[in-house]
């Protein structure tokens, strides 16, 4: 296997983490994560250098990005369960932090993940969303305050539906 | 520039936090969190969310890759992997009625995958119940058939011989779809089972693996290849569907989209 390869490899559990905190739905994360290694391994003779995580953080944002937007015209699904009181008994304390996340609207949940949870810098998170650094920084401030007050147990700002 | 004395900012206390302060700054924010109980109180709260997160989330990175995303496999297999994938993600939802389904819905955003699924198991359940009308071009006018829904799609589109599947072809008729028209072709076995292919632009979809959804009688399954979206909609005998669409599936290839 091509050295290329063995370091697209040896990134999949990382995006399969932030898949699945980005989408929140084990299929739809792992079909994320394949269309992203598909697509990183077509362009295998493409990439001359550079930072191959960050650019397979990006494939993966923009992936999920097109995928929202795609469905953003179709009906919105209700999250029936979470006015659901009897729902919420699954993880050990009821408010998740998966459904924080939820509540977050796209760019700012990408931001937070991607800095919190992958452990990446304010720099390659700009380069990833394609944005100045200010706007990184914003988004990750606005980002963990609604998570804080979700799980402080405020009710969660309502999301802007498009 | 920096200084005891100078207020430490909304920026700088999550810099700190996310080791992107500058290093000769970092002795200013604890001096400051020390006398500053409410910043003390977020930047705590702060480091419990990244807590919480890999609480929450680090597992997955320990999960054992699923078959379907080793590199071996997408590099050597780009078309016949997609087999080998419907076993996984077979049971990507099996729903009891179209409640179930709203209620998927609310784990699982709608995707392309999802967008035509259920149009295409709409357009199923609403026209092979139809004894007189279900088609608008019956299947002894194919060429006919053919060309006009090819020229409607936009891509070219034969009607698959499922002879082999021991189902004949009873016609077609043209659909809205997710996003352009879509063709919509009805086959017939001797003892009266009906399946259905719907098939539409599918500009943003990435080729997919074969995956399937049921919804109370009807099974589907869905792929994408080539920019273009295919859905094969019969009783929820999946073996059998199965089948029928790999027929489909390997014939669309020769046809190429």
């Amino acid at each position: 296997m091509s050295a290329f390869r063995e370091s697209v490899e040896s990134m999949i559990p990382a995006l399969r983490r932030y898949a699945r905190a980005l989408a929140r739905d084990t299929d739809i994360a792992d079909d994320l994560v394949q269309d992203t290694l598909v697509r990183a391994l077509r362009s295998e003779k493409l990439f001359i250098g550079g930072d191959l995580r960050s650019w397979l953080y990006t494939i993966l944002t923009n992936l999920n990005r097109n995928r929202r937007r795609s469905l953003a015209r179709k009906p919105i699904f209700t999250e029936l369960f979470d006015n659901n009181p009897d729902a919420s008994g699954t993880e050990a304390e009821g408010r998740d932090i998966s459904r924080a996340l939820a509540a977050l609207v796209e760019e700012q949940r990408s931001v937070l993940l991607l800095v919190m949870l992958e452990g990446l810098s304010y720099r390659e998170v700009a380069d990833i969303q394609g944005v100045p650094i200010g706007t990184v920084m914003s988004r990750l401030a606005r980002a963990r305050a609604h998570v804080k007050a979700y799980l402080d147990g405020e009710r969660p700002a309502l999301r802007a539906v498009k | 520039m920096t200084g005891p004395n100078i207020p430490v900012t909304e920026d700088e206390l999550h810099a700190f936090v996310d080791n992107e302060l500058p290093a000769e700054r970092r002795a200013d924010v604890e001096a400051w969190l020390a006398t500053h109980p409410d910043d003390a109180e977020r930047v705590a709260s702060w480091r419990a969310m990244a807590e919480l997160l890999h609480a929450r989330y680090d597992a997955i990175a320990d999960e054992t890759v699923p078959k379907r995303l080793e590199i071996e496999r997408l590099v050597q297999q780009p078309r016949r992997w997609i087999y080998g994938a419907v076993a996984a993600t077979l049971v990507a939802f099996v729903a009891g009625g179209s409640a179930g389904w709203v209620a998927h819905g609310a784990a699982a955003a709608p995707s392309t995958f999802r967008n035509f699924t259920v149009d295409a198991l709409g357009a199923h359940r609403l026209y092979v119940v139809e004894v007189r009308h279900p088609v608008e071009v019956a299947g002894n006018e194919r060429a006919h058939l053919q060309q006009w829904l090819s020229k409607r799609v936009g891509y070219e589109i034969k009607a698959p011989e499922l002879e082999a599947a021991g189902l004949k072809l009873v016609g077609g008729r043209l659909l809205p779809g997710p996003e352009a028209p879509a063709a919509f072709f009805m086959y017939e076995s001797p003892s009266g089972e009906r399946y259905t292919l719907y098939t539409s632009r599918a500009a943003k979809a990435d080729p997919t693996q074969m995956r399937y959804a049921a919804q109370d009688k009807d099974g589907a399954m869905f792929w994408a290849d080539k920019g273009v979206g295919y859905v094969v909609s019969g009783p929820t005998d999946k073996d059998r569907l199965n089948q029928v669409a790999r027929q489909i599936y390997d014939q669309t290839e020769k046809v190429g989209g």
